[in-house]
């Protein structure tokens, strides 16, 4: 009980803290935001803004205090790569540190470089992109350290490009670098760039990223391939059990609690033994498999939109389909939700507000931001941040 | 009272008296220069880089100097420190010193170009005065800025006769292919036809071997005798067959050799194609290979890369640059391209493009006229 206590408190100090949203799909990796939530998403209400950035992008801004940190990448072959940090309030340029690719940089044309999204522990961010560089700043901008991953090893590329973003457990940086050539995930100490170990991992063509599985103070982490998923310890990078039924390569996994929802044969839940080297099946639902983007959690539940633009909720214990509805696709980008609302934008730009219970779904409203959005928004208090190739939003509630 | 340890005062104390000075801004920066490949020289970059990113602006040009000694990590390592130099000192940057180094050819392309970045950052109408200045550069980057310069102008141009021999002059100047590709467009566009193939320097005369069996993608790693044996008079014994080397050429604008041409759209698969090039010297080159199949690339029986990975987007020229040195005389090019066993549409490709360049871009054509 204590335990549950425990994590209960920890989990709700990561989600709430500042309103922070530390990494892809946020603090919690799952899309869940445990906030007060708004209904109708404005870019003309008084503390919405838009601010243009110097450069492409698909990854999400990640929020860290008061400050808003972001990817793009620029030049004829996106070689520029750029991390910027705005303030959240106004969309101020705070610093902005410009980069060269050392890696390659060729990507299918609707993605690009600046494709994973930057992480942070709450003291440093760190950016990684297609290319494989890697680029650890403390909040100020001021650079601890960088690594090139494919410049250390020359085959590690993908020719439509990579787009694994990268987490930190435990003063680890976790980042998976999967590709049919030289497919390896590493952990790098975030002190000081150097690495900690390197698993040679599946040859295969790899976009899914890594998620966090935490159990107490524990963190263990999730990695995945089309051979299914390895979890383990971001330490030494020793596997502690495996499910090797296969899995998707682009959604990735989603987290909530000690349950995994994995896209594999559609979806599957399984939760980690306490002998910490087996695992249980708890459903799998060949119904639930997702597009491109990933799941998103909401209390007991998880929300799934599928290649055909049909979005369905199922409730995390049991697989149990309690609803579909369809929406306005196609979707890139993930979802993400709090305990009322699920929010998403499609490739047109299209952002929509969807409120949902155990019985009902509903749109209340949608918002036309008029450019390709392939991204994940981020969310904050009365607030979504999202980005295109061109601009960053604060939308705010009217 | 704070209690301020005996061991400082010591360190103070002796500072003084023995004359320990602090270090040089060379000494700073050399962890910098000193960085290598998987993270070596990290620990002491850290030490370092607060003390560089503190170094007053008059310091601009010898971080841009040190550019020159250090590899593409630490050339990021300086130009995070320059950026935050330049963020903090926009009004008193030695304009006239950066502008002196870009400037002056002799400087590593990169550290020029950073440069370049850093007076387009805080002042942007002094870059505007240098940017048509690059056009014989050597540096590719900064070539390309004067060259899209140009483009620019170009499409404002009404008179046909001038657009026609601006843009021949423009072809002459471009390096990179989206811009020859653009100017090359613009010359059709009014009636004009140029030779892009040999312009771009693509090889069209190949020998090919095949094919050799690539089941389960396990050719890419096996040795057949045509790695061991490259003579153009080799018979191989393969599947029972006898398989001899025989020409292949293209004539498609961008040099697209398709191998399925020779063979059939068969797969798993894998062929060699050979091609002899004659350098007029020993010189240093970029092979810049185009191929969605899975490669491998030998110079004079040397690989210099191989790249296991199939129809990940489409054949690119340029998809990947080589360094390599050619001797003088006559140059052994063989490649291994590979086909896997995808069904899908976008997978029947067998396929190669294959120019050589110098370090700026500037095409290097094989001297038919020498002999080795």
């Amino acid at each position: 009980m204590k335990e549950l206590l425990s994590l209960t408190f920890f989990i709700i100090i990561l989600t709430s803290a500042n309103g922070d949203w530390l990494n892809f799909r946020g603090s919690m990796g799952n899309g869940e935001a445990n906030i007060k939530s708004i209904s109708q998403l404005s870019n003309t209400a008084p503390t919405s803004w838009k601010t243009t950035l110097p450069g492409r992008g698909l990854s999400s801004p990640i929020l860290v205090k008061d400050k808003i940190y972001i990817t793009a990448s620029s030049g004829p072959k996106q070689e520029t790569l750029h991390v910027l940090c705005f303030s959240r309030d106004q969309g101020d340029l705070v610093w902005e540190r410009r980069f060269q690719s050392t890696g390659r940089t060729i990507c299918h044309e609707k993605t690009c470089v600046a494709a994973p999204t930057m992480t942070s522990d709450g003291k440093v961010v760190v950016a990684q992109f297609s290319s494989n560089d890697i680029f650890c700043l403390n909040l100020k901008g001021d650079l601890i350290w960088l690594r090139g991953l494919t410049y250390d090893y020359p085959n590690a590329a993908n020719g439509l490009g990579m787009s694994s973003s990268p987490v930190v457990a435990q003063g680890v940086l976790i980042a998976q670098v999967e590709n049919d050539a030289d497919s390896f995930t590493t952990g790098i100490n975030i002190k000081n760039g150097m690495s900690l170990w390197r698993k040679v991992r599946p040859k295969g063509a790899n976009w899914t990223s890594p998620v966090l599985l935490r159990s107490g103070n524990t963190k263990k982490v999730v990695l995945q391939s089309q051979n299914g998923i390895s979890i383990i310890d971001p330490k030494t990078g020793d596997e502690f059990w495996s499910f090797n039924e296969g899995a998707s390569t682009i959604p990735s996994t989603t987290p909530t609690g000690e349950i995994l929802l994995v896209p594999s044969n559609g979806m599957t839940a399984l939760k980690g033994r306490m002998d910490q080297k087996s695992h249980t099946q708890l459903w799998q639902d060949n119904k639930l498999g997702p597009g491109t983007g990933s799941p998103a959690i909401s209390g007991d539940h998880f929300f799934v939109i599928n290649k055909a633009n049909v979005l369905t909720c199922a409730e995390i214990d049991t697989g149990e389909i309690l609803w579909r509805m369809r929406i306005k696709g196609p979707s890139s980008g993930s979802p993400v939700a709090t305990a009322k609302h699920l929010y998403f934008f499609n490739e047109d730009g299209l952002g929509q507000v969807i409120e949902i219970n155990k019985n009902e779904r509903k749109l209340v409203s949608s918002i036309d931001l008029e450019e390709t959005i392939l991204c994940t928004p981020a969310i904050s208090e009365n607030a979504i941040f999202v980005r295109s190739d061109k601009h960053l939003w604060k939308l705010s509630g009217n | 009272m704070k209690i301020i340890p005996l061991f400082h005062i010591f360190i103070f104390i002796s500072s003084g008296l023995f004359g320990m000075k602090e270090p040089s801004v060379a000494q700073l920066i050399q962890p910098l220069i000193d960085i290598k490949k998987f993270g070596t020289g990290n620990n002491a970059a850290i030490e370092t880089w607060g003390k560089v990113a503190s170094l007053p602006a008059s310091d601009v040009p010898r971080l841009l100097s040190a550019m020159n000694q250090a590899n593409d990590l630490g050339d990021n390592w300086i130009r995070a420190a320059l950026s935050k130099i330049s963020e903090k000192n926009q009004t008193s940057l030695p304009i006239q010193q950066i502008i002196k180094f870009i400037k002056d050819k002799k400087n590593k392309d990169d550290a020029r170009k950073a440069a370049y970045d850093i007076i387009q950052t805080h002042n942007p109408k002094v870059t505007a005065k240098l940017a048509p200045s690059f056009l014989d550069d050597p540096a590719p980057d900064l070539r390309r800025i004067s060259v899209a310069l140009m483009i620019d102008q170009i499409k404002d141009i009404k008179s046909e006769a001038k657009k026609e021999k601006l843009l021949h002059f423009a072809l002459n100047k471009a390096r990179e292919v989206e811009q020859i590709k653009e100017i090359n467009e613009g010359l059709k566009a009014i009636g004009q036809s140029v030779n892009v193939t040999n312009l771009m320097g693509f090889l069209v005369n190949w020998h090919t071997v095949g094919p050799f069996d690539n089941t389960e993608r396990t050719g890419f790693d096996k040795r057949f005798r045509p790695e061991e044996q490259t003579g153009l008079d080799q018979k191989y014994k393969n599947a029972g067959k006898i398989i001899t080397w025989s020409p292949f050429s293209t004539t498609e604008e961008f040099g697209m050799l398709n191998i399925n041409k020779q063979y059939g759209e068969i797969k798993e698969v894998c062929a060699y194609a050979q091609a002899t090039f004659k350098s007029k010297k020993s010189q240093p080159a970029h092979f810049r290979i185009g191929s969605k199949n899975a490669w491998k690339f030998w110079l004079n029986g040397k690989l210099l890369f191989a790249r296991d990975e199939y129809h990940r987007g489409k054949t690119r020229v340029d998809q990947f640059v080589i360094d390599g040195n050619f001797k003088k005389g006559e140059n052994l090019i063989l490649l291994k391209i590979c086909q896997n066993e995808q069904t899908q549409s976008w997978t029947k490709q067998w396929e190669f493009n294959f120019r050589v360049t110098d370090r700026s871009g500037t095409v290097i054509h094989s001297n038919e006229n020498i002999s080795n």
